[in-house]
């Protein structure tokens, strides 16, 4: 079965014969290095903004990171006891924990729905992807999480729908106030993820479907492959470029998640649902502890880092 | 609605078809239905605690007039739309000229400018906010707009220089060779020639940036103190803890604030799409 994607005919690439060294005439030096230079006046307004407000933002941020500092006061050299805190302060690495925990509702449940949705859409092929599935499952990533975090304390409110659900199919029993719930916040906040990334995975998986070419479908059902071989051997492999660019986009937000959070909980109840984005909002500019809250942030974007980067390599296209 | 047409009946697809189509459909409920409990939290009368998903015997409506008071929507919408102008043109415009730049002036260095910018291009906001915030305090421009404007442009720089780059990547390299064979200079060779086969990715990009602009919060948050200078889903903050018991009014007001992006997004959502998948796919 595993075969079924080299039975297609393949056509050996094409190989050019190497051309010999090619004869053109003596190129006058239209572009003299002073005129390639003065190109640099197109990208210096980029160079200035992004130097001036992101990159030398980014290298403060490190610096600030070795420093004991209210943001007022004078500073203190401490070196690398901010990062030994957050790795034995439960107080700051419990949000990391928190964040990782997020990427099974950010990422892992949207990518296995959206792969079961493209699946399943595979016969069809997007025709009735249309202009209406398309709006409707686009709606969540639109608007801003902030709204998505009202919108979720509502749903999941003593009140909300949530609840009201449970009580329609007979789990009345097991209602509660699920944002204020020490058990079942994060999972809770995390399901908000799930509705905010749910419907991009499963539109972009089902247009990488639509590439697939039918004719191997038809072929592995021919060979007596069935659904569930086709899924394995076909619509997985062939969308792993997709797969890696929702799971990397899905996996940026959860880590780096903090407008939902910040209205939907902000990080409560006790730190239930404390993330890192929330944290260091509050270490920053609630407790003045700015080389902590800058630690952090850059702990967690080495986190994204360390977690991207292999993905990429993974899902690259060979 | 096509489901039922007659002519689909008849297809021995349909079977095939159904389960997609429920799932769609699924999936599709399951996107509005926190959307559409707000909006029948908002019609419930004023002071009543409304219940989960349930359409009021007596729907009212001027909630919607008194949500857009309170809300200070007029003030958030000008000041929105400020921002939006200000960040929108400009991070385009300057980020189309480096990556025309970088591809096809093939400035020196201009490779090593490029992978600066790919160093910070997945890194989060709040690795920028704290030092941020002291930039923009010593500049003075704390608790305006421009105060925010500004640090937005240089955070668009990555994705919309990576945006660019890809485009003019595939840009026709004769293109340039005609242009300056014309006599035309560089400046002219990008108005002329290269912006106008660009404006599929152009536009992409404004999409793209509107969208991120709009629903800019922590920034917002954090940069500007007046929730009436802040961008409408910066403001959702100060609105929801003032209004938190008030479901009715919250929710009325929440819809309020996120209603032009959706009607931004209903209006242009064939470019939206395309923009957001293309968004995630590039590279």
């Amino acid at each position: 079965m595993t075969d079924v994607s080299t039975s297609t005919p393949t056509t050996p690439p094409l190989r050019i014969s190497e051309p010999g060294p090619r004869r053109s005439l003596p190129r006058p030096r239209i572009r003299s290095a002073a005129r390639r230079w003065s190109g640099w006046l197109f990208a210096l307004p980029a160079l200035a903004f992004y130097g001036f407000f992101n990159l030398r933002a980014v290298i403060q941020s490190v610096w600030y990171s070795l420093y004991d500092w209210n943001g007022i006061g004078p500073s203190t050299w401490v070196g690398l006891d901010n990062y030994v805190a957050i790795l034995t302060d439960s107080e700051l690495l419990e949000p990391l924990l928190h964040a990782l925990v997020l990427i099974l509702f950010f990422t892992v449940l949207p990518v296995c729905f959206g792969l079961v949705a493209a699946a399943t859409m595979q016969s069809i092929q997007g025709r009735f992807a249309g202009a209406l599935a398309r709006t409707v499952l686009f709606l969540p990533q639109i608007i801003p999480g902030a709204a998505a975090g009202v919108a979720w304390t509502w749903m999941y409110a003593d009140n909300g729908v949530v609840n009201q659900l449970m009580r329609l199919v007979g789990l009345g029993g097991y209602t509660r106030a699920w944002l204020g719930d020490f058990d079942w916040a994060l999972v809770a906040v995390g399901f908000i993820g799930t509705w905010l990334s749910t419907g991009f995975c499963t539109l972009l998986l089902m247009s990488g479907v639509g590439k697939i070419g039918p004719q191997l479908y038809e072929a592995a059902r021919l060979d007596g492959a069935g659904a569930i071989a086709r899924f394995r051997h076909i619509t997985v492999p062939g969308l792993k470029q997709e797969i890696g660019v929702c799971t990397t986009v899905t996996i940026i937000s959860a880590l780096a998640s903090f407008d939902v959070v910040y209205l939907a909980t902000h990080g409560g109840p006790g730190g239930a649902t404390m993330v890192p984005g929330v944290k260091v909002y509050d270490l920053a500019f609630s407790e003045s502890r700015l080389g902590d809250a800058s630690a952090l942030a850059v702990v967690l974007a080495l986190l994204i880092v360390a977690i991207v980067l292999p993905l990429q390599r993974l899902f690259r296209e060979d | 609605m096509a489901v039922i047409s007659p002519s689909l009946i008849r297809t021995p697809a349909l079977r095939r078809r159904a389960p997609g189509v429920a799932l769609i459909l699924i999936a599709g409920v399951y996107s509005i239905v926190p959307l559409v409990s707000m909006f029948s939290a908002a019609l419930a009368p004023q002071g009543t605690i409304p219940g989960g998903l349930s359409w009021p015997s007596d729907p009212q409506w001027h909630n919607f007039l008194d949500a857009w008071t309170v809300a200070n929507v007029t003030t958030l919408l000008k000041s929105s739309v400020l921002i939006v102008l200000g960040v929108v043109p400009l991070s385009v415009l300057i980020a189309t000229m480096a990556a025309y730049a970088i591809t096809v002036l093939r400035i020196p260095l201009g490779r090593a400018f490029y992978l600066l910018l790919l160093l910070t291009l997945t890194l989060p906001y709040e690795i920028v906010i704290v030092p941020l915030y002291q930039q923009v305090n010593q500049l003075g421009l704390l608790d305006s707009q421009l105060g925010l404007i500004l640090p937005l442009v240089g955070l668009n720089m990555p994705f919309a220089v990576f945006w660019m780059r890809a485009h003019f990547l595939n840009a026709p390299a004769e293109l340039t060779e005609a242009a300056s064979l014309d006599g035309a200079g560089p400046w002219r060779a990008l108005t002329r020639v290269h912006l106008p086969l660009a404006t599929p990715a152009v536009t992409s990009l404004v999409l793209l940036m509107f969208l991120s602009t709009w629903n800019t919060f922590l920034l917002a948050l954090v940069l500007v103190n007046d929730p009436d200078k802040r961008t409408m889903a910066g403001a959702l903050q100060a609105f929801q803890s003032k209004y938190s018991t008030d479901i009715v009014l919250l929710n009325a007001g929440a819809l309020l604030l996120m209603a032009p992006t959706i009607l931004v997004f209903l209006l242009l959502q064939g470019q939206f799409t395309k923009a957001l998948l293309q968004g995630a796919t590039k590279g």
